[in-house]
C-alpha cells in the first residue's frame, strides 16, 4: 500500500492551524499589473492617474514566418528569387519531409528543371561536431650556449704583433723540420728547452722589470748626482788659471767587499757606462777570497753582476768586441774567463795546474786580437818571470780550454805589468819588480827589443800613449812618474808625486793629459800641454788613511773612476778644465782628432830633444 | 728567485719609496706592500693608464715598445715598468 511519506522538513502545525480556513479568490486582475500608473498630462499640467490599467498578461508569444502569397513582402520575395507568381502547390508533400528548414513557399514554385534540386525527400544535412581536442602546451627549454664577452682592438701594432708570431711558428716549424733532418738527438735537447720556456715561475719573470724599477728609483734618490754627471761644469774654473777641480758624483760600496781592496778596474767599451772592479788584496799575509763585481752607473747601490773567487783577483780585462768576456788573473796564480752571458757563478774556463798556471800572482791580463783561427786569445805576466799566452781552443768533443804558450823564456826577474801597443800589434811593454821596464816583441820570443832602467823599486803600471805611438808612461812606488819616448832610453818627463804611485792611466780624449793616483788619497790630473811641471789638478778623493790603488778614465764621459783599498769605487767627473783641447782650428778640429793630439804631444817632445835637458824636479 | 725578492728588497729599502706593486697582465695585484683598497684601485687605474700609453708608443711605431713611465705629481712619484705579463708599479717620494 501506499504509507504516507512525512519529508523531514515539514511544518509540523496543530489540529486547529490545520482546520484553519484560507480564502482564495480568482479574479482576473493581473497581480503583476502596476496599480498606480501615473501620466503627466499637459492640459491640466499635473500627473493624474490612468484609471484604467492594462490587466493583460502575456505568457507566450510566438511570431509565425508564414507569408500570405498575395502580398506585398511574398512579391518581393519572389520576385528575389526569380519564381514566377503562379507556382504549382506543393504543400502536401512537405509535411512528409522530415526536418527541413528552408522556407516552403520557394520550394512549391519550383517546377523548372534548370534548377538544380536537392532532393527534398533523401536531402538531408547533417551536422556533428567533433571532439575538440584539448588544447595542451608543451614547452622545453634547452641549456643555453655558453656565452662569454668578447672585445678586442685592433690596432696598427696588434697586427704587427699578429704576424711577428705568425713568422715566428713558421721559422720554428722549418728549424725542426732541418733539426729533423740532420740530427735526431739533438731534438731531444730542443724539446727539453721548449719545456723550459713554457714554465713559468711568478716572480722570476718580473726580474728584467724589477731592474729597471731598480734603475728608476735610484735615479731619483741620487738625481742630483745624475744632474751633475750630466750637465754640471764646474763654472769657477775660468777663475781658476789653469786648474781643475774633480766633483765626486756617485760612490760605488758593496757589503760583502769591505775588507778587501780593489786590485783592478776595467771599463766596458761597448755599453759605456758599465765598468768590472776586480778584488782582492795586496797583502801577502791577508790573502782570502776575492770578488768581481761589475758596476752600472745607472745604478750605484747593488753591482750588475756578482762573482766570487776562491783566490783574489789581482787583474781584469774586458774583451774590447766581445764585451762579455772577461779575462781574469788571479793571486794564486790561475788565470779565469768569465762569460758575462752565460748564467752561474763559475768562470767558463779556468786554467789549473794542470794546464799551466802561474805560480806566482798574475799581474796584469790583456786581451788580443782573435788569432788565424779566429780563437780568442790574451796574455798575462806574473812575478814568476813568465810572459804567457793563452788560447781558447777547440778540442774534439766540443768544450774549449785554455792552452798557454810561454811567450818569454825566463829572463824577466818578476813581471808586474804589461800594456801592449795600440797601434802596432807586436810590441808591448813588461815592467818588472827590480824597476826595469823591457820592451819586448811578439815575434822574437827570447830577447828583448830594449830594456829602461826606469824605477828604484817595481814598476806598478807601463800605459802606452793612446795617440803618440812613441810615448808611454810608468809609475812606481819610488813616488815617481815617468814619460818615455820608447826610442830614447831616458825619460822625457818625470813627476814626484810624494807618495807611492798606485796607477796611471791616459786619458782617452787627450794625449798630454793623465791622471795617477797615490797611497795618500790622491788623484794627480796632468796635462802636458798645459804645464809641463806640475799637475793642475792635486785633490783628495777619500778619507786619509786611505789608499788609492786604481784609476781609469771613461771611454766616452768625463769622468774617471778611483779604487781604493777599502774596496770603495769613487767616480769623479772632471772639471773643464781638465778637458781643455787644443784650440786651434776650430772647424778643422773633429775629423783630424787623433793627429791633432799627436803633433802636441810631437811639439812638446821635440822640445826635449835639444841638447839641453829640461831640469827635472 | 731569490735575486727578484733581492731587488724588491733593495727598491723598498731605497729612501722615500712608499710602496711596490706587482701587477698581472689582468690588472690584478699579484704582489703589493700596501693595503688591499689602495692597491687595487691603484693597479685598476694605471693598468688602464699603461695600456694607453703602450698603444700610442706602438700605435706610432709597432716595432716600438713602452720601456718605463713616469707619472711626477705635487706629492710623489709614480714610476710604472711594463713587461709582457706583469708591471711593477713604484712609489716614490723623492724629496723625503
Amino acid at each position: 500500500g501506499k504509507t504516507m511519506v512525512k519529508p523531514p522538513d515539514q511544518l509540523d502545525l496543530s489540529e486547529a492551524e490545520l482546520k484553519e480556513e484560507f480564502t482564495r479568490i480568482l479574479t482576473a486582475n493581473n497581480p503583476h499589473a502596476p496599480q498606480n500608473i501615473v501620466r503627466y498630462s499637459f492640459k491640466e499640467r499635473s500627473y493624474k492617474q490612468i484609471s484604467s490599467v492594462d490587466q493583460l498578461a502575456i505568457h507566450f508569444v510566438l511570431e509565425g514566418n508564414l507569408l500570405h502569397k498575395d502580398s506585398d513582402e511574398a512579391r518581393r520575395q519572389r520576385a528575389r528569387d526569380g519564381i514566377p507568381e503562379d507556382g504549382a502547390e506543393d504543400a502536401g508533400d512537405t509535411e512528409e519531409g522530415a526536418g527541413e528548414e528552408r522556407p516552403d513557399s520557394l520550394e512549391i514554385s519550383l517546377g523548372k528543371k534548370e534548377r538544380k534540386l536537392t532532393n527534398q525527400f533523401n536531402f538531408s544535412e547533417r551536422a556533428s561536431q567533433t571532439m575538440n581536442n584539448p588544447m595542451r602546451e608543451r614547452e622545453c627549454q634547452t641549456e643555453p650556449p655558453p656565452r662569454g664577452k668578447f672585445s678586442a682592438t685592433a690596432n696598427q701594432w696588434e697586427i704587427y704583433d699578429a704576424y711577428v708570431e705568425e713568422r715566428r711558428k713558421q721559422e720554428k716549424v722549418k728549424e725542426k723540420q732541418k733539426v729533423l733532418s740532420s740530427k735526431k738527438e739533438e731534438d731531444k735537447g730542443k724539446k727539453k728547452l721548449q719545456l723550459v720556456e713554457n714554465q713559468s715561475d711568478d716572480i722570476t719573470k718580473v726580474a728584467k722589470v724589477a731592474k729597471i724599477i731598480e734603475r728608476m728609483v735610484t735615479q731619483n734618490t741620487f738625481d742630483d748626482i745624475a744632474q751633475d754627471f750630466k750637465y754640471f761644469e764646474d763654472a769657477s774654473d775660468e777663475f781658476r788659471d789653469q786648474e781643475g777641480t774633480l766633483l765626486p758624483l756617485w760612490k760605488f760600496q758593496h757589503d760583502k767587499a769591505k775588507r778587501l781592496s780593489v786590485t783592478a778596474l776595467c771599463w766596458n767599451q761597448k755599453y759605456k757606462d758599465l765598468f768590472a772592479v776586480g778584488l782582492g788584496s795586496y797583502e801577502f799575509t791577508r790573502q782570502g777570497q776575492g770578488m768581481l763585481l761589475f758596476y752600472s752607473l745607472k745604478n750605484a747601490t747593488f753591482p750588475e753582476y756578482i762573482f766570487s773567487t776562491m783566490s783574489g783577483v789581482m787583474c781584469l780585462d774586458i774583451h774590447k768586441q766581445l764585451s762579455y768576456l772577461v779575462a781574469v788573473g788571479f793571486y794564486d796564480g790561475c788565470v779565469a774567463i768569465y762569460n758575462l752571458k752565460e748564467q752561474g757563478p763559475q768562470p767558463v774556463y779556468r786554467s789549473t795546474a794542470r794546464s799551466g798556471k802561474h805560480t806566482d800572482p798574475v799581474w796584469q791580463v790583456k786581451w788580443q786580437k782573435d788569432d788565424t783561427d779566429n780563437n780568442h786569445n790574451f796574455f798575462s805576466v806574473s812575478s814568476d818571470g813568465r810572459v804567457v799566452s793563452w788560447t781558447l781552443v777547440k778540442v774534439l768533443g766540443g768544450t774549449l780550454r785554455l792552452s798557454l804558450d810561454l811567450y818569454l823564456k825566463p829572463f824577466l826577474s818578476c813581471g808586474t805589468s804589461l800594456d801592449f801597443h795600440k797601434q802596432i800589434d807586436y810590441l808591448f811593454l813588461v815592467g818588472t819588480e827590480e824597476g826595469k821596464i823591457h820592451k819586448c816583441s811578439k815575434s822574437y820570443s827570447s830577447q828583448f827589443l830594449e830594456t829602461y832602467v826606469a824605477h828604484n823599486m817595481a814598476v806598478d803600471a807601463v800605459k802606452w800613449n793612446h795617440f803618440h805611438p812613441k810615448v808611454f808612461m810608468s809609475c812606481s812606488s819610488d813616488w815617481t812618474v815617468k814619460i818615455w819616448d820608447h826610442t830614447i832610453k831616458s825619460p822625457v818627463f818625470t813627476f814626484d808625486l810624494n807618495a807611492a804611485v798606485g796607477d796611471v792611466a791616459w786619458s782617452p780624449y787627450s794625449a798630454t793629459v793623465f791622471a795617477a793616483v797615490t797611497t795618500d788619497g790622491k788623484v794627480h790630473v796632468f796635462d802636458l800641454h798645459i804645464n809641463k811641471y806640475e799637475a793642475i789638478c792635486q785633490q783628495a778623493v777619500v778619507a786619509k788613511k786611505t789608499k788609492l790603488t786604481h784609476i781609469e778614465f771613461n771611454p766616452a764621459y768625463p769622468i774617471i773612476i778611483v779604487g781604493d783599498d777599502r774596496g770603495y769605487v769613487t767616480s769623479l767627473k772632471l772639471s773643464p778644465n781638465l778637458r781643455k783641447k787644443p784650440k786651434e782650428k776650430k772647424g778643422q778640429e773633429l775629423p783630424k782628432g787623433p793627429e791633432v793630439e799627436v803633433a802636441k804631444m810631437e811639439k812638446l817632445l821635440s822640445l826635449l830633444r835639444e841638447p839641453e835637458t829640461v831640469p827635472q824636479d | 728567485m731569490a735575486e727578484v725578492e733581492e731587488t724588491l728588497k733593495r727598491i723598498q729599502s731605497q729612501k722615500g719609496v712608499q710602496a711596490i706593486i706587482i701587477v698581472n697582465a689582468e690588472g690584478i695585484p699579484v704582489k703589493t706592500t700596501l693595503d688591499n683598497s689602495s692597491t687595487v684601485q691603484y693597479a685598476g687605474l694605471i693598468h688602464q693608464l699603461v695600456m694607453k700609453a703602450r698603444s700610442t708608443v706602438r700605435d706610432i711605431d709597432p716595432q716600438n715598445d713602452l720601456t718605463f713611465l713616469r707619472v711626477r705629481s705635487k706629492k710623489n712619484e709614480i714610476m710604472i715598468a711594463p713587461d709582457k705579463d706583469y708591471f711593477l708599479i713604484v712609489i716614490q717620494n723623492p724629496t723625503e
